[in-house]
């Protein structure tokens, strides 16, 4: 094996971000933000424990997708493969794109074939991670963000911030003037004396928005769920934006990463159960759309669109998958409850994890979708204190703890490493940058005018786990298995000292 | 080599680190090993997925009248209006009577709406038809239409677009929609229950409550982008 270093892949979404510590030094100096992401989290966290704890089987439910999602990734490619039969077989088309500049290439012909030259999407993240809006808008075609907090994002040339809601760092007041200022220079305009209540800023988007969605020809989606027994394909929304843009135009596009596909139709019964609750602490959300392929009348009986293209997007996700112990990371469907009960996230906000992929998901997906050579992805799996709350909410049960390590040892110590289907040996962070910059970022997020406290229970956390973790592995797999307590190493779990300190109310 | 052949060879390489993965046993003859909706992929499941299915198919046991009270309850917490009405004479006054309450003057009728629903109800009636523009159907005031089936522990309507169901946007466009769901024939309790009786191969619609977004501040609001207003009819329901 030959020793290389990797830089970072194209990323076109988010290019050249400043390492994690730097990031959320900015954000925690921030206390509009702050106290935004506090209310937030708080409220999710608090309603979803409610929402959860009506289902007395949540825990063999979250087993169940955990089986589900570890048996697809073992026996991806027959998976996919039944699925591309499955989709072929109802009517639609299926691509296979190996990196963001393939997928791109082929939404991009798609959509010049069809003679349009916008398209309106509905909410993906798949879509942000490989800078689709960027590279549609290089070939001339306009892209429609039609989600609340997409559009906000989308209008104020800014970033999202958390995967289930992409505008939670802005207020009322602010959304209002990004309304104001750039609704008109995309299509309608906002109404004249636009107010910052809630419903008139949701009515002003419903106009705007509206008047796309009755003229697109064309729309981008991606997909929760792909159910290779059928074909089916499932979004999950609350809005009516992913019903618009699934069911109006005449040509649908959906950019899927192939790890979003599962079984049989049938297992959707778990995440039909545990996706909402975890995510948005709804028994169920507005509106789940499942389509086939063009249906039972191939489109031609007008019930959707005539023509649609499914994109599987690699783009990371194999050399993920050739890590045995970060490929769990994969099963990730997107609920955003770690998020919600991070108290880095809460602090850091999503923007300093430089990635679309925020929070405890983002720092150890990002790293492996990307590579860790890059400073921001390097610093990523320092971005946590390993308290394990993300563990415990988690609806598939991704021991998110556990990567983090893994990725610690990774780049302080280096190793054997898959990129783009290679295994390569990295080399160690040089003099343990990372781990320096780990420290950096513990003090930024804890040591914050007084809070000794919180300084040294973050430093004692920090010192505990990097003692009791192993110098070197004996072997690759059965390593781990050895330390799987060290998730759960604090005996004084910081969480509690958190949620003690805010009722404390020194917040 | 093409990127298929590219990902799916680094899949192969991926997994393959020479342990039985879970689910790599055959299913010995006769066991189940699958929902057994009858799709045939031509993939022959000649492995057990593993997957522990020891999770609940219903969370409480019900009579017919407590699931249609918890539908009914689920569906008003998450801001639907919810009507009752025992006989079909009673559905078609009170069908009436919300869309002369609404100020509908167009009503939209999918293909196969019983017709005496709509036998007292005043708004010019509009068909489902394949060529309408979206446009066109945007115009609509009102919607009214049936279900596929109902799930009363989640508070959710399904539509497949069967017959008094209609194309997927006839929901979608007008602001307001109707829905009759006939109890208890067409309630089911839970999920797990409502899946063996779906065919994902018709277009299905899910909802739960009107359009609504959280995005701004978390306050949540109803009617983004589909209809504001959603009113379910419990059609023999006491």
């Amino acid at each position: 094996m030959t020793a290389i270093h990797l830089g970072m892949p194209a990323f076109p979404a988010f290019p050249a971000f400043p390492a994690f510590p730097a990031a959320a030094g900015k954000a925690v100096a921030d206390p509009v933000l702050r106290a935004n992401l506090r209310r937030a989290t708080h409220t999710i966290r608090d309603k979803r424990a409610r929402a959860v704890a009506e289902l007395a089987d949540w825990a063999e439910l979250r087993a169940a997708g955990k089986a589900v999602k570890d048996h697809t990734l073992r026996h991806l490619d027959r998976y996919l493969l039944e699925l591309e039969a499955s989709v072929t077989a109802a009517g639609g088309t299926v691509h296979w794109a190996a990196d963001a500049e393939e997928a791109n290439r082929i939404v991009t012909e798609l959509v010049l074939a069809t003679g349009e030259r916008e398209v309106v999407k509905v909410k993906s993240m798949a879509t942000q991670e490989i800078g689709l809006n960027e590279a549609l808008e290089a070939a001339g075609i306009a892209a429609y963000e039609t989600d609340l907090a997409e559009l906000i994002v989308q209008l104020g040339h800014d970033r999202p911030s958390h995967i289930l809601v992409p505008a939670i760092h802005l207020g009322r007041a602010e959304i209002r003037e990004v309304f104001a200022e750039e609704m008109g220079g995309w299509g309608r305009p906002a109404p004249e004396g636009l107010g910052d209540d809630p419903r008139e800023l949701a009515e002003a988007a419903r106009l705007h928005l509206r008047e796309k969605f009755l003229r697109a020809k064309v729309a981008v989606s991606g997909a929760n769920f792909m159910v290779a027994e059928t074909g089916t394909m499932v979004v999950f929304e609350s809005e009516g934006n992913g019903r618009m843009c699934l069911t109006l135009p005449e040509t649908l596009i959906s950019v899927v990463g192939i790890e979003k596909v599962i079984p049989t139709f049938r297992d959707l019964e778990i995440f039909l159960q545990t996706l909402p609750r975890s995510s948005t602490a709804e028994r169920m959300n507005p509106y789940t759309t499942m389509w086939t392929g063009l249906g039972p009348s191939k489109g031609a009986e007008g019930d959707g669109p005539t023509a649609f293209h499914l994109v599987l997007l690699d783009n990371g996700r194999t050399d993920t998958l050739a890590d045995e112990v970060g490929r769990q990371a994969l099963r990730c469907i997107r609920c955003s409850a770690c998020l919600n009960v991070c108290p880095v996230y809460e602090r850091a906000g999503g923007h300093a994890y430089g990635s679309v992929y925020p929070g405890p998901i983002g720092a150890i997906l990002s790293p492996q979708l990307r590579g860790t050579g890059s400073e921001i992805d390097a610093s990523l799996p320092y971005a946590s204190t390993l308290c394990g709350a993300c563990y415990e909410v988690c609806p598939v049960a991704i021991d998110i703890p556990e990567v983090l390590v893994h990725l610690r040892e990774r780049v302080a110590q280096g190793g054997p490493v898959t990129r783009e289907g290679i295994r390569v040996r990295i080399r160690p962070a040089h003099g343990h940058a990372a781990e320096r910059a780990a420290m950096r970022a513990a003090r930024l997020l804890l040591n914050h005018d007084d809070w000794p406290v919180a300084l040294r229970a973050g430093e004692r956390l920090l010192a505990r786990a990097r003692r009791l973790r192993p110098r070197r592995l004996p072997g690759p797999g059965r390593a781990w298995t050895d330390s799987r307590e060290l998730p759960e190493l604090p005996a004084q779990p910081f969480r509690d000292w958190w949620a003690a300190r805010d009722r404390e109310g020194r917040a | 080599m093409s990127s298929r052949d590219r990902i799916l060879g680094r899949i192969r390489r991926a997994t393959a680190d020479g342990r039985p993965g879970p689910g790599l046993e055959p299913v010995a003859p006769g066991l189940d090993a699958g929902p057994g909706l009858g799709f045939d992929s031509g993939f022959d499941s000649g492995f057990d997925p593993g997957v522990p299915r020891d999770y609940l198919r219903v969370h409480a046991e019900r009579t017919p009248a407590e699931t249609a009270d918890l539908l009914a309850a689920n569906l008003a917490e998450y801001r639907a209006k919810v009507h009752r009405v025992v006989g079909e004479d009673g559905l078609a006054a009170l069908l009436g009577r919300l869309l002369a309450a609404r100020g509908a003057r167009s009503v939209l009728v999918p293909a196969g709406l019983p017709a005496h629903w709509l036998s007292a109800a005043a708004p010019v009636r509009v068909p489902d038809r394949a060529a309408s523009t979206p446009c066109e159907l945007d115009a609509v005031d009102s919607v009214v239409t049936g279900c596929a089936l109902a799930i009363a522990e989640t508070g959710t309507i399904v539509l497949d677009g069967g017959p008094g169901q209609g194309r997927r946007r006839i929901t979608l466009l007008p602001d307001h929609h109707i829905c009759v769901v006939r109890v208890p024939g067409q309630v089911v309790d839970s999920v797990p229950q409502a899946m063996p009786l779906l065919d994902p191969v018709r277009p299905l619609t899910w909802i739960s409550g009107p359009s609504a977004t959280s995005d701004i501040e978390l306050d949540r609001v109803e009617g983004v982008h589909g209809p504001r207003t959603l009113e379910v009819v419990l059609l023999g329901a006491q």
